[in-house]
């Protein structure tokens, strides 16, 4: 294994790292603040003659998505980058290339949806994506952010999975901030993601086979159940290449994140960046003596139900922290959350908090403030608000 | 219910395969020409909707994998030799 490169670099410029050791063929882009970067450096490498790959320009990012379905379905390996309104413009042919079982990658700057316009982090943006089928996997830090795309690429190409995949790195708070990252050498990433193969296919002229075909009502549900339990199935999948990934490279994923949670009676649930913040508020009220842990999703889609089973399924609360809405219930989280212990005998009190919306500050004592609110209701036994939001200013509001 | 198995996402191996998908399968009443009382006018071709009305040397034929039923051409025929009759299966 040969040493690995220190850099200092934006979470796009990780992302695009990760990219260019996995050596994509193919890569449409439509630039969008705060992913611009991705597209940009890809261009660059190609240019230094650093990456062989043909790099589409498109006219936006359902065409993006459009060409990467294309180029995917012909054996190439594929990557784009995108965020917010990008993302929920390619929302229709997301669900095409789940459905066409490619293995596609997308870097997403994890950014907030109009109205009204706003171009700062929260995770509405690939929440709102959630049911397209994709696999979706969030970044604490950029280092994160670097190595997810490369295990990304791996997961998404094994035989078991041929699913797509996103990579988040939340918007300014990575996608724009300068970090120490690792970076593996070439040769090893080479030999840890070998050339793609589909075993489904091609599309090729020379050898023509119908894509995308019509599935009439006698075919469809089968097809949608046969992509759903693939999904479903991915989660052995993903603890094999993490554990193999830090076998290799030195460093730990886990599709649920465990932070002194095995003897918390209180368990923070946390995405993204946030979680940082969040474990340092861990830290400081174990100090104060409080029994509280972190739990932090680096996999969302698959949910790993089962993981937080094992680590929250003994403690007296939890809760979940979310940095995107769904009107009408909650956060995206919180309801994954509660369906995972709906037939079990024991399960946390939960409650749910909404944070960071829009880019809006995440502090520590928002943290601290989340825990004792969930403290009190354990203590009182009874959860009278199931979704609060934190951070609001009051004095504004009308 | 069909036999065929699916396939890992959907990929059909055989190229064309929508020449094989016949659309006329979930038609309820079918068309029926009258040759005595056709006068070839081809109202019947001209307004179908799906192509399903192909002129012959004597008159016309429906083709029935495409013919949805919708009774557009026993609708235009001016002389009443096009009748919708219910299709037993």
């Amino acid at each position: 294994m040969a040493e690995q490169e220190s850099r200092t670099v934006k979470g796009n410029m990780a992302t695009a790292l990760g990219a260019k050791l996995c050596r994509p063929n193919v890569i449409p882009a439509y630039p969008i603040t705060p992913s611009t970067l991705f597209p940009e450096r890809i261009s660059e490498y190609i240019a230094d003659g650093e990456l062989d790959a043909s790099m589409v320009r498109v006219e936006s990012e359902h065409s993006a998505m459009s060409a990467c379905i294309g180029a995917s379905a012909s054996g190439a390996r594929v990557c784009t980058a995108s965020a917010s309104q990008g993302v929920a413009l390619m929302h229709e042919m997301l669900f095409i290339a789940s459905g066409m079982r490619l293995p596609i990658v997308m870097a997403v700057g994890n950014r907030a949806l109009s109205a009204p316009i706003n171009i700062w982090a929260d995770h509405q943006d690939t929440v709102s994506s959630r049911d397209a089928g994709w696999m979706q996997f969030y970044s604490e830090k950029n280092q994160e952010g670097l190595d997810l795309m490369i295990m990304a690429f791996r997961i998404a190409e094994d035989e078991r999975v041929l699913l797509p995949a996103m990579v988040g790195i939340d918007a300014f708070v990575l996608t724009h901030t300068i970090e120490g990252v690792d970076v593996p050498a070439q040769e090893d990433v080479d030999d840890f993601l070998p050339p793609y193969d589909p075993p489904h296919g091609k599309l090729d002229v020379d050898d023509p086979a119908t894509f995308g075909s019509f599935g009439t009502p006698e075919y469809y549900q089968e097809l949608k159940h046969d992509q759903t339990v693939a999904l479903e199935e991915t989660d052995e999948v993903i603890d094999e290449i993490f554990d193999e990934f830090e076998e290799r490279f030195g460093r730990e994923y886990n599709r649920l994140n465990n932070y002194k949670c095995d003897d918390a009676d209180i368990i923070l649930m946390t995405m993204g960046s946030m979680s940082g913040t969040a474990r340092a508020a861990v830290d400081e009220l174990r100090e104060e003596g409080e029994k509280v842990g972190l739990a932090k999703l680096t996999v969302f889609r698959p949910f790993p139900g089962d993981l937080l089973k094992e680590i929250a399924g003994d403690a007296d609360g939890l809760a979940v922290v979310d940095r995107n809405i769904s009107p009408g219930f909650g956060g995206a989280a919180f309801a994954e959350a509660a369906g995972t212990f709906i037939n079990e005998n024991k399960n946390p009190l939960m409650k749910n908090f909404i944070i960071g919306l829009g880019g809006r500050e995440i502090f520590k004592e928002n943290f601290k403030e989340m825990y004792h609110k969930t403290k009190e209701a354990v203590e009182a036994g009874e959860v009278k608000e199931p979704v609060e939001w934190i951070n609001m200013n009051e004095e504004i509001m009308r | 219910m069909s036999k065929v198995k699916i396939t890992l996402g959907g990929i059909n191996e055989d190229e064309g395969s929508s020449k094989e998908y016949k659309t006329g399968s979930w038609r309820t009443m079918k068309p029926e020409v009258d040759i005595e009382k056709c006068i070839q006018c081809f109202k019947c071709f001209d307004y179908c909707p799906d192509a399903a009305v192909h002129k012959t040397e004597d008159a016309i034929e429906f083709d029935l994998d495409y013919c949805k039923g919708c009774g557009i051409c026993e609708k235009e025929c001016p002389v009443d030799a096009i009748v919708m009759v219910k299709e037993e299966k």
